[in-house]
């Protein structure tokens, strides 16, 4: 009898098994059809609504500050399903997939700022024009953000999101320990003007380094700090390539390797396991902070360091990072897309995301909201980060961008500034081997 | 392939008494013709049925074949000959032996190319030998031995991702476990991540564990093969358990060998999984000085990282010629062995 069961239960086991394998490759080959619902995991309750299909990399925030839920509220009759691709590295590739073939795409695309321009430039007419979508007003957006997301022929294929204006986060504890002042006004007029400034506070900080702790976390951060303050970057503003000899580039350059040489960094590689892990253990006591950075560092660095974190003005104005959201001419549902990627593009939704998950607003019209110009973050010791924020974003220069700006950015950091920092290799080496490999990357 | 000529479905009744008919058929009473014709279709469906059937049994697999294993086989190829960017994949430039050509100068691909090998042979080596050894501890009466052989094969079923995402904790410089392990007896910790061969040991260290289990249940299953009383007389001689595993055991199991060789060298060929994992940065690099990018991975970084399919095509079926290259080689080492028996 027993056995009967068994025998009975198995079969069902691969039965049931054998129906999932069935219906994953059927829903698989259903998804690229006009039922807008397949794959949803609510099930009962999408009947007679609208799914508005949103895909993101990593964490965007929408869902997690609420929005998604107001949104909903407000529209009842729509219901919205966000699929995040991780890590970052693997949705770009996809989102250009299915460009090329017009199918699996989402409603709406988030598009990452090292992207954005070469989705701009070779893949403009497969988005829809969200310039002259109802409710966008240019003048919301900061001017270089609007710009870095408008083709030639003045089509805007993406709304601003967050971007990433920059800061110095630093121990206040531990710059008390080295003898360095700790208020943040006075720890912004330190290095106020000049990234060698802020290396010769390492200096400082390095003669009497508290329990070890190195001045900051990583010659790669530093890097993009101070590249990002730059105007012309990676490209010139013809678009013509000059990661080899553009000035920012060398600059910055020079200012990571010196780092690297004064001993002044941790040698991590940021946004890795050992970089968190030495977060989290107090092994360094600065690090370049855009403003997305201070929800890593209150993860990872966790309660332990709670009010021992501050926040001060970097030496120069800078962006790095930011996103877009997009929609595809081929999205199933176009219009309901466009009135959903405006809405969360909104200075209210922007605040509002700052408030709850510390991104950024790309909308200027947000600075004034109370949400971000009275921000202040307990675990920073309650720094303003409203305001140094703000300044910062309306400081930074307008960048020019370039298709491969993220390959770039990635090879100089990981492959040539890593080889100098963690395989001891000299700075020209290094160099060397950041510049072999772009020369390869963009080789077509 | 097709039906037979010779059988024409309207003809009658054979022809009595024609040479050497069965003394059945002779007696049977003259069918009715509508029956003889319903006989007649019935046969020929049958015959059509047994004729075609296997062939409709097998076609699934080869039509799927022909749609996900030869056409992108083929289409790879064609592909190889352009320059195509992942932008706009429909749009292709005649580029001729291009790609090649240019492989043949790309010092990353010389690299990809010397890391695989260095890396299959200190992975596939020790694995295979590993799995030699424990199949023959398996083979051994032992209490519980079916529990060993399902925990033997857990590794196997573990996935990838999960694997190396422990391993690379494992080797992790600061805070990994082998490192603190090291320390314990006095050791100073290494650079697991940014050495050539210490990133290279640690990437084999994962595939090792996946599959050493796997080739010693395909070992112990050639081994269970092995007539006992090869054993016996080998013992009668006065031969240690050592001398028979070598003297018995492995001549043996030489085709089983030879196999688990050929496929473990596949398999290090298009290694990608781990080393990708292991960069703790999620970049397809291998590391900052490339040490450990394997062609699989070149593979990956042209293709999908700096978008060039063109050249990811290349490299693809420089891969495949590769393995190419391998089986035949093991065809020519195959023949020889048996010839040498």
């Amino acid at each position: 009898m027993r056995r009967n069961t068994g025998s009975h239960r198995s079969r069902a086991v691969v039965l049931a098994a054998v129906a999932a394998l069935g219906a994953g490759v059927l829903s698989g080959c259903a998804d690229d059809g006009d039922d807008g619902s397949a794959g949803s995991s609510g099930g009962g309750d999408s009947k007679g609504k609208t799914v508005v299909t949103v895909g993101t990399y990593g964490v965007m925030g929408f869902k997690q500050a609420g929005l998604y839920d107001e949104y909903t509220k407000l529209h009842p009759d729509i219901k919205i399903e966000e699929n995040v691709i991780d890590p970052a590295s693997n949705y770009y590739p996809q989102l250009l997939t299915h460009l090329g073939s017009g199918s699996g795409l989402a409603d709406i695309q988030a598009v990452e700022v090292g992207n954005i321009n070469e989705v701009t430039t070779t893949q403009a007419d497969k988005f829809v024009d969200l310039s002259k979508a109802d409710g966008v007003k240019k003048e919301n957006f900061l001017d270089w953000k609007w710009a870095q997301a408008t083709a030639k022929d003045g089509k805007t294929i993406g709304l601003g999101t967050d971007v990433g204006p920059m800061a110095i986060c630093y121990r206040k504890d531990l710059f008390q320990q080295a003898g360095l002042p700790a208020d943040r006004d006075a720890v912004s007029a330190l290095w106020a003007g000049d990234w060698q400034k802020y290396l010769d506070a390492g200096k400082k900080y390095a003669k009497k380094a508290p329990g070890g702790a190195a001045f900051l976390d990583s010659a790669g951060g530093l890097f993009n700090a101070a590249v990002s303050g730059g105007s012309e970057v990676y490209y010139d503003k013809s678009g013509k390539p000059i990661y080899k000899d553009g000035p920012a580039v060398k600059k910055a350059w020079k200012l990571a390797t010196d780092a690297s040489a004064s001993k002044l960094s941790a040698k991590l590689q940021e946004f890795t396991k050992p970089w968190q892990q030495a977060l989290a253990n107090g092994k360094f006591a600065t690090v370049s902070c855009p403003a997305w950075m201070l929800g890593q560092i209150k993860e990872y660095a966790g309660d332990k360091y709670k009010g021992k974190w501050d926040v001060a003005a970097a030496p120069q104005p800078a962006n790095w990072g930011g996103s877009f959201l997009s929609v595809p001419q081929a999205a199933k549902n176009k219009d309901e897309a466009v009135k959903l990627a405006t809405w969360l593009t909104a200075p209210e939704q922007q605040a509002k995301l700052f408030e709850k998950q510390a991104s950024f607003p790309s909308a200027q019209a947000a600075y004034s909201l109370p949400q971000v110009a009275d921000a202040k973050l307990p675990y920073f010791n309650n720094a303003p980060i409203g305001k140094i924020f703000s300044q910062a974003a309306k400081d930074s220069p307008t960048q020019v961008l370039g298709p491969k700006d993220a390959i770039i950015k990635q090879n100089f950091t990981d492959v040539g500034l890593l080889q100098v920092e963690q395989q001891g290799k000299s700075a020209a080496e290094g160099w060397k081997a950041a510049i072999k490999t772009n020369d390869n990357a963009l080789d077509q | 392939m097709t039906a037979p000529s010779g059988f024409t479905p309207d003809t009658a009744a054979p022809p009595a008494g024609q040479g050497g008919a069965a003394p059945r058929a002779a007696t049977a009473p003259a069918p009715d013709p509508a029956e003889q014709r319903r006989r007649d279709r019935r046969s020929r469906r049958y015959r059509w049925d047994v004729r075609w059937s296997p062939y409709a049994f097998v076609a699934p697999f080869f039509v799927f074949f022909a749609a996900f294993g030869l056409f992108p086989l083929l289409y790879t190829g064609w592909a190889s000959l352009h320059q195509v960017e992942l932008t706009s994949p429909t749009h292709m430039e005649w580029a001729g032996w291009h790609n090649y050509s240019r492989l043949w100068e790309d010092e990353f691909f010389w690299k990809a190319l010397r890391n695989t090998f260095t890396i299959g042979v200190i992975s596939t080596v020790p694995q295979l030998m590993m799995a030699l050894g424990i199949a023959h501890l398996l083979n051994y009466r032992l209490r519980a031995s079916m529990f060993f052989r399902v925990a033997i094969l857990t590794p196997y079923a573990t996935s990838v991702a999960a694997a190396t995402l422990v391993f690379a904790l494992l080797f992790g410089h600061d805070y990994g476990m082998v490192n603190w392990s090291l320390g314990l007896v006095g050791l100073d910790g290494i650079d697991w991540q940014n050495g050539t061969w210490t990133s290279q040991i640690a990437v084999s260290t994962i595939v090792i564990w996946r599959w050493t289990g796997y080739n010693a249940l395909i070992y112990l299953a050639a081994m269970q093969a092995v007539p006992n009383d090869l054993y016996e007389s080998a013992a009668l001689d006065g031969a240690s358990r050592w001398k028979q595993f070598l003297h018995v055991t492995v001549p043996s199991l030489r085709p089983t060998i030879l196999f688990t060789v050929v496929v473990s060298t596949i398999g290090a060929t298009q290694l990608f999984g781990e080393p990708l994992l292991f960069n703790t940065a999620g970049t397809a690099t291998g590391g900052a000085d490339h040490q450990y990018q394997t062609l699989g991975l070149y593979m990956y970084e042209q293709g999908w990282v700096n978008l060039h399919l063109g050249r990811a095509s290349a490299i693809a079926w420089t891969m495949f010629l590769i393995l190419l290259l391998i089986a035949a080689a093991n065809a020519l080492f195959a023949r020889r062995l048996r010839k040498s028996q």
